[in-house]
């Protein structure tokens, strides 16, 4: 461990850590509400395609939610073993903020995650939706609640101190709707969509190049094309508008992000380059001149605060923030592409049989997640050196832990995590490689192959599902593969 | 006197006991999950867990959440002393969370069950260790923990955790004795049994140490009339324990469970009654640690408001999943 204190080891696991966490949220957030629309859909039309994607996609949904839930549980304790000065100084403002979390967000969550995934023959259809949507629910409220103590620490507000040096609420209004939160709030939940939409968007792509008739196949890569249209150029605006508080409350993770070492007038905008701290310039950029001003002040010959700006042990890693940023804002860009491509595709009556475009999409599919982790990278390391932005430096936040045992913890978490999600994952994307339109109908009992997480459906039908959306099924052979019915006909009709 | 810092000790304190009765028996089940027999009913002692654990494992967010809200003194000092533990705690219940949706997608599924039961082992262990170092006392300088990084490891912690382990086998089998029929019921007896024994003995030996550790423990225990006040304690502990084995005996299936619960229920009294008026004893008092009033309010209007919700919910989705777990429910 030579050279590295007890801090950098700290800071390793922290980042470590979370980073594999909010990959998982990400996608169960927005894959809960997906699966509301899916069954939502499924009740309302009573089209088993529906309920087939449902399927389809709630077992992938469980695996990513307890590895959610998991990795979670550990950022929690991690504050307190890690970051125990930060804990006792900010923990009368963000504590409580954490405690809302488990009372509305985490204990809804878990309550009905069991209904959901195994209780469909026990409540029956009403009440399973309901289930459903509170899952989905707490989801969103959870990110309300997290997002709220993030943005606090990125912008605090409405906070005292008191004799003993602790950070503690004065108006909680301020403090839970501080200045950065309802930028980070929509920016963060439409990321969670949006990476949702690409993952699914990429797996209906896949199995459409394979069979451009699979119906189910055919219903996930619409619907995700449809919020691709509707939700990148969206994420567009919020992020500029997102920078643009940024720029208000901090200048300096805006310079990082920008290059910008100088404070000037007129500043150009960057497109590519590589910032050098040391020499106090961004080398090779290719710029727009004025842009930057443009951009961050909406005028061309407007003054730009540069690094130079604050004394230099105040610089966050500018080249890491750089670069994420750039990353983020081109997978945006890219992703509005697809958006508009797949509209044009579709207005073409040709969506099922784009190949290039579903080519694209299945090389969009884990682009959320890069972007997601870019998003926090920019957001997390353009904050430092502060833990409490302005306040509370992340040097004088950690525990009085031993290097030894920081270390430990950390080469432990590598391992498992790497193992463990490692697998997770893999087995996540093995079920996204089955063929969607074989996942069976509810009202058959054939193809409930063992090992399906959400067996609830298949296994009893014969009690409870005579009846689909109040009207009376149709009797039809059990099918294996093909899924519903597979006559032209009504694949035709599928079509939006 | 309403005072909050003890409205919010007492919560906290409920919380984690409701931490260990719920999440005490699923994780029983993952440590005697090897003993459980074939494979067919492996998945069934998983499958009478699988809808509920994730709840049951909620009160430790609860648990460990409230504290930094509501003794952020506390939650800085006690996380670092017991660093090993606590890390050790959470990878072992990564290990086991993930065994739930994990075994069900491989044909290898001898590696979810090691992963099961070595997490659910080692989270018990991890949990009754924290338990012990905390009792034996943790040294503290200014606002911070002023130890080593091995001083949670005594001969005291590792019965605790013994202890622990004991007791939550004793409640996964018999959570199972309640949930299934036949032979898999026949053995979660003999197991309840055994457990049963196991951990009414290391309570003994755990109720006798514990007044040695220090002489604040001593004098709340032994001296008169303090003796008086404490001493339905022990007695109910015994009571309940006979009546955990007679009703095992006479092949009641609810009762053992409960006996089993009734148990924890009074070790967590008698802890209580060593604790008081600590909250890491013997430096750091439940007022030191308390967060301002402004804080401790604003949750409490949410927690009074919002528990009776949870404990709502959560009955109805254990009543949703009442009587003997059915075949091909859960995983496979
Ligand atoms: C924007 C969303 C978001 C962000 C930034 C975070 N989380 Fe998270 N977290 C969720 C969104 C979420 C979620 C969607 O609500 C999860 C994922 C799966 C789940 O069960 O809930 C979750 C699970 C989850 C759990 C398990 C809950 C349970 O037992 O059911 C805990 C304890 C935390 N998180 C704690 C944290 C902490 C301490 C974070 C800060 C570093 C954090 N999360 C960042
Ligand atoms: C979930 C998405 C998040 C990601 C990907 C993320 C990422 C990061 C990264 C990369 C760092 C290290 C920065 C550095 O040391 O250079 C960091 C630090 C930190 N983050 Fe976040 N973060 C996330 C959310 C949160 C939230 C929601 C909170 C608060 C509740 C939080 C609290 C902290 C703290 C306390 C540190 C201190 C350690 C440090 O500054 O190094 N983070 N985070
Ligand atoms: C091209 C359009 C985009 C712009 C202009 C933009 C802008 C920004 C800015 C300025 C921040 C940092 C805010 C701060 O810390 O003060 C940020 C953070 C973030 N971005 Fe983006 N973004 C864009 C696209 C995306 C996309 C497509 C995703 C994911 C799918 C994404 C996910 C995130 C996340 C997760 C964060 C961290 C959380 C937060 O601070 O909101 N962004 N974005």
């Amino acid at each position: 461990m030579d050279g590295l204190t007890a801090l950098d080891l700290a800071r390793l696991q922290f980042t470590f850590t979370v980073s594999f966490h909010i990959v998982f949220p990400a996608f169960s957030i927005g894959l809960a509400s997906y699966l509301a629309v899916l069954e939502g859909l499924w009740l309302y039309t009573g089209r088993d395609v529906f309920m087939q994607a449902f399927r389809f996609w709630v077992k992938i949904f469980a695996v990513a939610f307890g590895m959610g839930v998991v990795s979670g549980v550990v950022m929690s304790y991690q504050f307190g073993t890690n970051w125990s000065v930060f804990s006792d100084r900010a923990g009368p403002v963000i504590g409580p903020l954490m405690g809302y979390e488990v009372l509305t967000a985490f204990f809804l969550e878990a309550g009905f995650l069991g209904v959901m995934l195994f209780g469909m023959n026990r409540v029956g259809r009403g009440l399973h939706f309901l289930a459903t949507l509170l899952v989905a629910f707490g989801t969103l409220l959870s990110a309300f609640w997290i997002l709220s103590v993030n943005s606090w620490m990125q912008t605090p507000a409405g906070y005292a101190m008191n004799e003993a040096g602790q950070y503690v609420p004065a108006d909680w209004w301020q403090v839970i709707f501080n200045p950065s939160f309802p930028y980070r709030l929509v920016h963060m939940t439409l990321a969670a969509y949006l990476t949702t939409s690409f993952a699914v968007g990429a797996v209906g792509a896949r199995h459409l190049l394979r069979d451009s008739s699979d119906p189910v196949a055919r219903v996930m890569f619409s619907m995700a094309m449809w919020m691709a249209i509707a939700v990148a150029p969206l994420q567009v605006v919020v992020g500029d508008l997102h920078g643009l508080n940024t720029v208000e409350h901090q200048p300096a993770k805006i310079a990082a992000m920008e290059g910008h070492y100088e404070t000037r007038a007129g500043a150009p905008l960057h497109l590519i380059g590589w910032p050098d701290s040391d020499a106090a310039e961004t080398r090779y950029a290719i710029s727009i001149p004025k842009a930057g001003s443009l951009i961050l002040q909406h005028d061309p010959d407007a003054r730009v605060l540069g690094l130079d700006n604050w004394p230099r042990e105040d610089w966050p890693n500018v080249p890491l923030v750089f670069w994420s940023f750039r990353l983020m804002v081109g997978i945006g860009l890219a992703m509005v592409t697809i958006g508009v491509w797949s509209f044009v595709q579709r207005l073409r009556g040709r969506l099922y049989d784009a190949r290039g475009l579903q080519r694209a999409a299945v090389w969009m599919g884990p682009s959320g997640f890069v972007a997601v982790l870019a998003g926090w990278i920019v957001t997390e390391v353009g904050r430092q050196p502060y833990t409490l932005y302005g306040l509370l430096r992340t040097a004088d936040s950690a525990s009085p832990v031993d290097t030894p045992a920081v270390g430990a913890s950390l080469v432990a978490f590598i391992v498992i995590y790497t193992l463990v999600f490692g697998i997770g994952i893999y087995y996540a994307l093995r079920l996204m490689g089955q063929t969607p339109a074989a996942v069976p109908v509810p009202d058959t009992e054939a193809g409930e192959a063992p090992g399906l997480g959400f067996t609830g459906i298949g296994r009893h039908s014969s009690q409870r599902q005579g009846v689909r959306g109040g009207r009376p099924l149709p009797q039809r052979p059990a099918a294996p593969t093909g899924g519903g019915r597979s006559d032209p006909e009504r694949r035709r009709r599928e079509e939006p | 006197m309403f005072d909050l810092a003890f409205v919010w000790a007492t919560l906290i304190a409920v919380a984690v006991l409701a931490y260990v009765l719920l999440d005490g028996f699923d994780l029983g089940i993952g440590i005697l999950f090897p003993l459980w027999g074939d494979d067919d009913e492996q998945t069934l002692a998983m499958s009478s867990i699988a809808p509920v654990w994730d709840g049951n494992q909620t009160w430790l967010v609860l648990g460990g959440g409230g504290l930094l809200a509501v003794f952020p003194l506390a939650y800085a000092i006690i996380l670092p002393a017991l660093y090993a533990p606590i890390f050790g705690m959470l990878l072992a219940l990564v290990l086991r969370g993930v065994a739930f949706e994990f075994r069900g997608r491989t044909e290898r599924r001898y590696l979810w069950n090691a992963s099961f039961f070595v997490g659910s082992l080692v989270a018990a262990l991890c949990q009754g260790i924290t338990l012990g170092a905390l009792l034996q006392g943790i040294p503290v300088e200014g606002r911070a923990y002023a130890g080593g990084w091995w001083d949670w490891l005594t001969p005291f912690s590792v019965v605790t955790g013994l202890a622990l382990a004991a007791g939550y086998s004793m409640l996964g089998a018999t959570w199972l004795v309640l949930k299934t029929t036949g032979a898999l019921q026949a053995r979660a007896r003999r197991y309840a049994r055994i457990a049963g024994a196991a951990t009414l003995v290391l309570i003994g030996v755990f109720s006798l140490w514990t007044p040695l550790l220090q002489p604040e423990y001593m004098q709340r225990w032994f001296s008169w009339p303090a003796m008086l006040y404490v001493a339905p304690v022990p007695v109910l502990v015994l009571l309940c324990g006979a009546g955990l084995f007679t009703s095992l005996a006479r092949g009641r299936e609810l009762a053992p469970f409960l006996y089993a619960q009734g148990l924890f229920v009074l070790c967590y009294i008698g802890l209580g009654i060593s604790f008081w008026p600590y909250i890491v004893p013997p430096s750091v008092s439940i007022r030191e640690a308390a967060a301002p009033d402004s804080s401790l309010a604003f949750i409490l209007v949410g927690a009074l408001i919002l528990l009776p919700l949870i404990l709502g919910y959560t009955t109805y989705s254990y009543w949703v999943f009442r009587g003997k777990v059915r075949p091909g429910e859960g995983y496979h």
